[in-house]
């Protein structure tokens, strides 16, 4: 499940847009964004399922057990944030990278950070 | 408030200051500016070139935000680094509120254009040594003369930004490793220095013939590790597509580097500069879900602060790739 914000918040920013007036900067600026929040949605609708049941299986490879991505992610978090794992830590750095990669794929799939990836 | 008008209405009580005959203001424009700072461009009836810096009433500040007489004060203080020059800092008199007004600097601030276009290509080679210089001018500041500002360290910026994460409710497991990461590495801070607190592409203004000719928006200013300012440079969200090019997207991190030692600044090694780099693209992956949360508590309902918090994800990569690097 992806937050902060939500597909369902950005549905309902979208759906009280209104037309600002003709030739204004501002109004342009924000139909660009609009624009990429559509295309945004459309690709989470597109990758989200298949990356978060990709999270889920990476993750109780990780933990040892856990039922769904919410509270697997969660677990994670708190194992860290308590020292239980260690940021560095090969299998942790690994999860981490496909799942950013995959989460940028929905967010930015242009932004340079996946590019540099493959060096 | 008629600004416009008030801005009419200053022009007389401005010449005097510039050894101008003007009589009133022209071409004036607002341009960009969100709700805590206005900033607008105007002539004078001569020509000078001018722009004014305000708070619009009740404009909301940030926690770490500087009263704008401070960062003019600052403007004046860090001489000789290449600055706008204060003209007047305004009075109740002129009607503008918190306001000052400074010269008009010739330039671009879009760093799409300053990283790409054909126009800036012979100044992007020497781009990144000058950048070094200038911070180290800025870093040699005498703090005798400086306005009172805010001291802090690697490990207060990370605690302030670990909090305003964890009160955003957001479960995002690369900050938390990212925040135990650099906790753990936090330098000590040695010696003090004026730190500008926000020097990246969009706040330097780059002539495509004399390169950097002023740095703008020192409202962030604050007392601190010059590597910080050295870091936040080179925070891959501001390299617009160039990531190769670490410094802002137009130099190598040796040229930023010897820029800042040739010109007096206090040796800073490139672990250090990683360092507030990092911390620099947690900090801008916090402040986009923070701006994401005046959306969720309804105080700002535009797909603009909504859409800002999907832009957490690319500090997320660059911060796992650092990890790599480290690890």
């Amino acid at each position: 499940m992806i937050t902060h914000p939500t597909a369902g918040e950005l549905r309902e920013a979208l759906a009280a847009l209104e037309a600002g007036p003709p030739g204004d900067p501002r109004a342009a600026f924000i139909t660009r964004v609009a624009d990429n929040a559509r295309a945004t949605l459309e690709r989470e609708a597109a990758l989200g399922p298949s990356a978060e049941a990709a999270a889920v299986e990476r993750l109780r490879d990780l933990l040892g057990s856990g039922d769904d991505f919410k509270a697997l992610n969660a677990e994670l978090c708190a194992r860290l944030a308590d020292g239980r794992l260690a940021p560095l830590d090969p299998a942790v750095l690994a999860h981490l990278k496909a799942s950013v990669t995959d989460q940028l794929a929905i967010d930015q799939p242009g932004y340079s950070g996946l590019a540099a990836l493959d060096g | 408030m008629d600004v416009p008008a008030a801005l009419s209405a200053l022009a007389p009580r401005l010449s005097p200051l510039l050894s101008s005959r003007a009589t009133t203001a022209v071409n004036i424009r607002r341009l960009s500016g969100g709700a805590s700072l206005e900033t607008w461009a105007f002539d004078l009836d001569d020509g000078t070139p001018l722009i004014l810096r305000r708070r619009p009433p009740g404009g909301s500040m940030s926690a770490a935000a500087l009263p704008l007489s401070t960062e003019a004060a600052l403007l004046v203080a860090v001489a000789p680094a290449p600055v706008p020059e204060v003209v007047r800092v305004c009075a109740p008199i002129d009607g503008l509120g918190e306001a000052y007004v400074m010269r008009r600097l010739d330039g671009e601030t879009l760093g799409k254009r300053i990283v790409r276009d054909e126009a800036f290509a012979s100044v992007r080679p020497s781009l990144a040594r000058r950048c070094g210089e200038v911070l180290a001018a800025i870093h040699a500041t005498p703090l005798d003369d400086l306005p009172p500002l805010e001291t802090s360290d690697a490990a207060s910026e990370l605690a302030r930004y670990e909090a305003i994460y964890r009160q955003s409710g957001a479960q995002r497991p690369v900050f938390e490793a990212a925040f135990r990461w650099l906790a753990s590495r936090a330098p000590p801070l040695e010696r003090p220095v004026l730190v500008h607190g926000d020097f990246r592409n969009g706040n330097l203004m780059i002539s495509p013939h004399a390169g950097l000719v002023g740095v703008l928006d020192w409202e962030l200013a604050h007392l601190g590790d010059p590597a910080e300012d050295l870091g936040w440079i080179c925070v891959n969200s501001w390299r617009f597509g160039q990531w190769r090019r670490p410094v802002g997207g137009f130099g190598d991190y040796q040229d930023l580097l010897d820029g800042h030692a040739a010109a007096g600044g206090a040796p800073v090694s490139l672990e250090r500069l990683l360092f507030w780099q990092a911390l620099g693209s947690l900090k801008w992956g916090v402040m986009c879900l923070m701006m994401y949360a005046s959306f969720a508590s309804g105080a700002d309902r535009s797909i603009e602060r909504a859409m800002i918090g999907r832009r957490a994800s690319e500090t997320e990569i660059d911060l796992v790739l650092l990890m790599e690097r480290a690890a």
